[in-house]
């Protein structure tokens, strides 16, 4: 019996231009641009129907989320430094840009817990208000792939990376597609902080 | 990597469990989701048979099995309201999600689909098998929900807000509703990883000369389902969210301000909107139902295509259909709300994609009908199922668009004729379909054939007792007898002149499973005492045939190469009992051999 040996799964196919893991992390980014879009639609279909709504600034400390907000942005571009290292064949800058990512990352985190234990500390929480209830459940699903993505990241810069010794360009395509996902968490943030604390209320 | 790849080598020397239970294979992972499903199915129908009970007998206490519930589910055997509220919930959820969807794609789509393009395996067999692992704790989650205090879900398996969010609350997580809402996450969880890993396959796994309309509409259907499952999911897995949030943590996003429950004002912030639920829930559902039913569409195509041994009329034409089917499946889902008080501008838009979505679905049946045109049909088992599905999707299909016009849905929501219009799509549809699909290829799996006159048996009563159970819902439907009445209608005097029909539609029902004995008996017999086959019994032209019965771990001894189309039966010029051209034999060994 012959070894199985799945096709594409490092170098592209031709007709398409994908290797399979690109094409699946792309599939995987649309299911959720629908999950994050169906939430995105629930604020809006509440707000409209809303007789008031709180301004996120009188709750929300906007110089913590604009902190927040550059630190996510800066572990993009560290994330595609990364990446770039790797396709220049330098291990030791990837692990140093890798690790930047992941310290942004927490730091996002760290920030956040401040943020969310200033919220309980003057009593409010999801049950307070609809518009907190969406806060909390936005930001804490965000949380949720942020904590996803320093996993995967984390294995990568940590115990995965060993696999730059055997299969460098296989590891090198790793990078890429966790960047994708990385990138689409920054994303997803970048629409959460001017919906959530700079909208005006009423 | 590499010593993954060594031990995926030595598939046949794996320990057991690596080799049947946590398997790779997608062989192994497609009869793992077939019997766990086919469970669930046959678990799902005996929920639905003891409703049955209570809607031909109202108040009457259950023979023989009524003593096991307990008091608090049948005080003295008689089936107390809100057990009858938790078989409802519980038998929609199974059939659809752990039942219907796992068999279609889980099952078959694995199964079939890398045999059908010609490759190994699926893209990403790892994932493959966590897919299935996924959907079996959502399936156990759902199972434990009838065990908790207070049971399991009864607000229907639409969940519906408010009244899902007020039955039973309490922040603990043990109330079959909550319940609901995290095995619903796992399964949507599975079916998430399932279909990235179906699309990656097929675009990416085709073998040498498999372009894109040589594909079997088999795949084109699966690879339209896995689509439609990547992203009408994850809205619904929002929805879970936030339902969650409402039950768990005390939010209001479908709770409304000032809602009085059993007299008393309900205490929460309010704000929220019943109507978001719907909203969100049927951006999925809808897309849902052709879940349910391309797959099964894909299946009747390959069996009708194999046994009237003619190429399929207008191939093409059923590939653009079902892509548009795909595509308007998404922006018709608000046609199950026209009573819900959205306006006349929605319900307007709503009603003109309904009509839009009937051609394509049409334009496929119509081209399954016109294949059977001038075939010389053999009349396997498989092909008699394939050929009921056709007028009993045709019903089902037809008695929609009387639901999708606002105007006589007004009359027909919510009663028994909604019931029986989409049970003929799914149960003597779909359901049909599939034992067609386990008639058809239970030989490449097994190496056996399934008896043909147990076959038989199983068919004709199976098509009998499955009209007598939802032909009498259309005329109870259409007196205006409701859904989700707990006796069947007995209290109500415009149901009286109706109320015979339902002792009709129990025992049809009961009739039903025991046409199933046969079948299983079938199942389980010819494993050992079936007739023995060879590679390509049914003389198919898909390149699943062209493995070895039953195919090993990697599927092809070498790994074909594709010359032609897909159905290429009786070309002008073949002799009659050579009469087709497999995808995979170059043209002049075909000539040769004809």
């Amino acid at each position: 019996m012959s070894a199985i040996e799945i096709p594409y799964n490092v170098e592209e196919r031709p007709d398409t231009g994908l290797y399979n893991a690109k094409l699946g992390v792309w599939l995987f980014l649309a299911s959720e641009v629908m999950l994050f879009g169906a939430l995105f639609s629930a604020y809006v279909l509440l707000r409209v129907g809303a007789e008031n709504w709180e301004h996120g600034a009188e709750i929300l400390s906007i110089p913590l989320g604009t902190v927040n907000t550059l630190i996510l942005i800066l572990s993009s571009v560290t994330m595609v430094m990364s990446w770039a290292s790797l396709k220049m064949h330098n291990f030791a800058r990837y692990k140093l840009f890798m690790g930047m990512t992941l310290l942004c990352a927490l730091v996002f985190l760290v920030i956040k817990g401040f943020e969310y234990s200033a919220k309980f500390h003057h009593h409010l929480f999801p049950s307070t208000s609809t518009y907190m209830a969406i806060y909390f459940t936005l930001t804490g699903l965000h949380g949720l792939h942020v904590i996803g993505g320093i996993i995967v990241n984390g294995y990568l810069w940590g115990p995965g990376a060993g696999m730059w010794q055997t299969e460098p360009q296989r590891f090198t395509n790793r990078i890429e597609v966790a960047g994708l996902y990385w990138h689409f968490v920054d994303l997803v943030w970048i629409f959460l902080f001017p919906t959530l604390y700079l909208l005006p209320g009423k | 990597m590499t010593e993954a790849r060594h031990h995926e080598a030595h598939h046949d020397d794996l320990p057991f469990w690596r080799r049947y239970i946590f398997s790779t294979d997608h062989k192994v992972i497609g009869i793992q989701y077939g019997l766990t499903s086919l469970c669930f199915l046959f678990f799902g129908f005996c929920l639905v048979m003891m409703m049955r009970w209570q809607l031909a007998y109202p108040g009457q206490p259950m023979p023989w099995i009524g003593k096991w519930f307990g008091e608090s589910r049948m005080p003295g055997g008689v089936m107390a309201p809100e057990f009858y509220n938790q078989l409802g919930a519980m038998h929609g959820t199974i059939m659809v999600f752990l039942g219907i969807v796992p068999l279609a794609v889980g099952a078959f789509g694995n199964y079939l689909v890398p045999l059908q393009i010609g490759a190994q395996d699926m893209a990403f067999p790892k994932l493959n098998m966590m897919s299935y692992w996924v959907y079996f704790c959502g399936g156990v989650i759902m199972l434990a929900s009838f065990f908790v205090p207070a049971g399991s879900a009864q607000s229907g398996w639409t969940s519906y807000a408010p009244l899902s969010v007020i039955t039973e609350p309490g922040n603990t997580l043990l109330r079959g509703q909550t319940m609901w809402l995290i095995g619903m996450v796992f399964l949507i969880t599975s079916s998430l990883l399932g279909s990235v890993n179906f699309i990656t396959t097929i675009i990416q796994l085709r073998a040498k000369g498999l372009t894109f309309m040589r594909l079997p509409f088999f795949v084109w259907a699966q690879l339209v389902t896995a689509f439609l499952l990547l992203l009408a999911f994850p809205p619904l897995e929002a929805a879970g969210v936030l339902q969650l949030m409402d039950r768990v943590a005390g939010t209001s996003f479908f709770l409304p301000s000032g809602l009085v429950v059993s007299g008393k004002p309900w205490v929460a912030s309010g704000g929220g909107s019943a109507l978001l639920w719907q909203h969100l829930f049927w951006f999925l559902a809808h897309p849902e139902v052709y879940v349910l039913i391309l797959p099964a569409m894909g299946i009747v195509a390959e069996v009708i295509a194999n046994n009237t041994r003619k190429p399929l009329w207008g191939y093409n034409s059923m590939v653009w259909a079902v892509l548009i089917l795909g595509f308007l499946s998404f922006i018709v889902w608000a046609h199950h709300m026209f009573l819900t008080g959205m306006g006349t501008a929605i319900s307007s838009f709503f009603q003109t994609t309904t009509m839009l979505i009937s051609i394509p679905s049409i334009v496929i049946l119509t081209a399954l009908i016109l294949s059977l045109w001038g075939g010389s049909i053999r009349f396997t088992v498989p092909m008699l199922f394939a050929l009921a599905f056709l007028p009993m999707f045709g019903i089902g299909g037809l008695t929609g668009l009387p639901l999708g016009l606002a105007t006589s849905d007004i009359q027909l929501h919510d009663t028994y004729y909604v019931i029986g219009h989409f049970h003929y799509v799914v149960a003597p549809g779909t359901i049909f379909a599939m034992f067609a699909g386990i008639y058809h290829w239970y030989p490449k799996v097994t190496g056996r054939k399934l008896n043909a006159t147990l076959g038989r048996i199983h068919f004709w009563g199976s098509l009998l007792f499955i009209n007598g159970i939802f032909m009498p819902m259309f005329i109870q439907g259409m007196a205006g007898v409701s859904r989700r009445l707990y006796d069947g209608g007995a209290s109500y005097l415009h149901a009286q002149h109706v109320l015979g029909l339902n002792r009709m539609m129990s025992v049809s029902a009961w009739c039903l499973a025991l046409f199933q004995i046969p079948f299983v008996i079938n199942f389980f017999w010819s494993l050992w005492k079936g007739r023995k086959t060879e590679e390509n019994p049914w003389d198919a032209t898909t390149l699943e045939w062209a493995t070895p019965t039953p195919p090993p771990h990697g599927n092809f001894a070498t790994i074909p190469t594709v010359h032609r189309g897909p159905y290429e039966y009786s070309l002008p010029g073949s002799e009659t009992h050579k009469d087709f051209y497999p995808q995979w034999e170059p043209d002049h060994v075909a000539k040769a051999r004809a």
